[in-house]
């Protein structure tokens, strides 16, 4: 965060801003001209049908597919590749829960990028990677083999690991998939919590119902953006209607294909 | 206890010792990678063909030691390519791709063996005689090894993340390609120092055991390293000294002893053994009704553990 402050001007500062932002899968558009603007401490939801590139826009946030056009800046800086102000979280079928680490040799691994290779890990990373557990209410779990949690609470040590890195913009995919109605909440209340300490929460979401009482915006995409803004005006049925019953935009010659989402 | 004592009498044994102790060392924790990347079947394919690269080495150089070093390494490297390429140029998975190309280099190697004029037997390439070992062969393991554990331990916070989330570790700066090309070289470096001791066939057992044997042991990734590296190291020198003992091939024996130690953690490891997967699962009536205290209303954590 200090590294930004120097350079902070009220009117970029906690904005993170999308402009003519297209990325393609072997020279075949899947975003096209995707623009928009948000701020921390929003919680935003991002919609849109199977193909719309949702994925891709996260990934493409994340720094780790390579634009064809546009331009992301965050607090003002251009933003070109991968950068520890942002926290891509993958889909849970993504990951190896075998994987021999504990919830608190997770967390920890949101250090090393502040650590880089070398540097012990000091007391204020054990602080930071305390207060992360806490924040994400896994004190009493923390020492588990991360597949034996719930859905739920492997979602939260995620967030865990993005706090303890101390980033500022967390790119969810599909968070909320999968989960059953009381980690939903618990889920929900997290990403609450994240949102007041000026966090700004990106996630895609494929339930319409839960999308008021989750989020505070919503990007609509169908390939192109539909609509964006505040839940009480953009969650509108028509704008439902136009970003999941239009066909996705396919280019110039209307030739359908495929996007290759490589997960 | 002079049985105990006696094979460290001779300087040919102190030498097979250390060589072993390094080699089992170096193998157990590379193992942990190989493991965790799930890199079996490449280790294997690598493996097996390095053969005609050591036959192709011999018919031109005889038995120099620099000759049969890079020609297993070339060798190595091109299946290792020439799979990624078949993949990438064809409808074929990478596994199939690998799986043609290292029998045949295999089969390659066993032919041109076979034209080789030097006085060589295809069974000390295949099944190694770490009794053999010499003077180069050893100061060849101690280099390797000094440059690859050091490598990986320094490496072992971005390999961590790579190997726990390539996209994830792409998306925070790491060089994800730069790492496994470097996870491969060693792999390869490795099989080169352990080839006269234990020789191709039986070279996986060696790498991938030890790090097998703590997976089902341990939660934690430092553990699964140098605990990969603690177990290969004593099986290997177990393995040595009953091959000694009983008079059995070194190879052979080392890569038993592994076996035993891994069949016991698979069977009972407390965390993750069969028994234990087995074994009917305790009824907790206290606990469940401990979730239901008669004067509070129940609390969303404890509903949060019953679904997973």
């Amino acid at each position: 965060m200090s590294r930004l402050t120097p350079t902070l001007d009220p009117t970029t500062a906690h904005r993170l801003v999308v402009r003519d932002l297209t990325v393609s899968y072997n020279r075949v558009p899947a975003l096209h001209h995707i623009a928009f603007e948000l701020g921390c401490g929003e919680s935003v939801a991002l919609l849109g049908p199977n193909g719309a590139g949702k994925s891709t826009l996260l990934k493409s946030l994340a720094g780790l597919l390579a634009r064809e056009t546009g331009s992301i800046t965050f607090h003002g800086n251009e933003v070109a590749g991968a950068t520890r102000d942002f926290a891509y979280l993958p889909q849970r079928e993504n990951i190896d829960w075998d994987f021999p680490t504990t919830v608190r040799g997770l967390v920890e691994m949101g250090r090393f990028l502040r650590l880089g290779w070398w540097r012990r890990f000091r007391e204020e990373d054990c602080i930071a990677v305390d207060e992360a557990i806490a924040a994400m209410r896994l004190e009493t779990l923390h020492r588990r083999q991360i597949s034996a949690l719930s859905g739920g609470q492997q979602q939260r040590a995620f967030l865990a690991r993005a706090l303890a890195q101390q980033a500022h913009v967390f790119l969810l995919d599909e968070p909320f998939t999968g989960l059953d109605k009381p980690s939903q909440d618990n889920l929900k209340e997290m990403l609450r919590t994240l949102r007041g300490q000026g966090k700004l929460i990106i996630a895609s979401h494929h339930d319409l119902q839960t999308v008021p009482e989750l989020f505070d915006r919503v990007i609509l995409i169908n390939g192109e953006l539909i609509a964006e803004g505040p839940v009480n005006e953009v969650f509108t049925d028509a704008n439902i209607h136009k970003t999941y019953h239009t066909a996705p935009f396919t280019g110039p010659a209307g030739r359908p294909h495929h996007h290759h989402h490589h997960h | 206890m002079d049985w105990l004592t006696e094979p460290f009498h001779h300087e040919f044994m102190r030498r097979v010792v250390v060589g072993g102790a390094l080699l089992g060392f170096t193998n157990g924790f590379l193992g942990a990678f190989v493991v965790l990347r799930r890199l079996a079947l490449m280790a294997d394919s690598l493996s097996h063909s390095l053969l005609p690269g050591l036959a192709v080495a011999l018919l031109l150089f005889g038995l120099a030691p620099a000759g049969l070093f890079f020609g297993a390494l070339v060798a190595a490297l091109i299946v290792a390519m020439g799979a990624q390429i078949i993949a990438r140029s064809s409808r074929l998975k990478e596994d199939t791709a690998l799986g043609a190309l290292y029998t045949v280099a295999f089969s390659l190697g066993v032919v041109l063996i076979s034209f080789v004029k030097v006085r060589v037997s295809l069974l000390h390439y295949l099944f190694g005689n770490i009794l053999g070992l010499s003077d180069s062969d050893l100061w060849i393991i101690w280099a390797i090894s000094l440059v690859i554990v050091p490598l990986l331990v320094g490496l072992q916070r971005p390999l961590l993340l790579t190997l726990f989330d390539p996209t994830v570790a792409a998306s925070q700066g790491i060089r994800v390609n730069w790492l496994n090309f470097i996870l491969m070289f060693s792999l390869v470096l490795t099989m080169i120092a352990s080839l006269q001791a234990i020789g191709v066939i039986m070279l996986l057992g060696l790498l991938i055991l030890p790090a097998a044997t703590v997976y089902l042991l341990c939660d934690s990734y430092p553990t699964m390293l140098w605990g990969g590296g603690v177990i290969g190291m004593f099986g290997s020198l177990a393995g040595l000294l009953l091959s000694y003992w009983l008079n059995l091939p070194s190879g052979a024996s080392i890569v038993l002893v592994l076996g035993i130690t891994f069949f016991g953690a698979f069977f009972f490891s407390p965390r993750y053994g069969l028994i234990r997967r087995l074994r009917p699962a305790r009824h907790l009536h206290a606990e469940s009704l401990a979730r239901w205290p008669q004067d509070s209303p129940r609390e969303e954590e404890t509903s949060e553990k019953t679904e997973g």
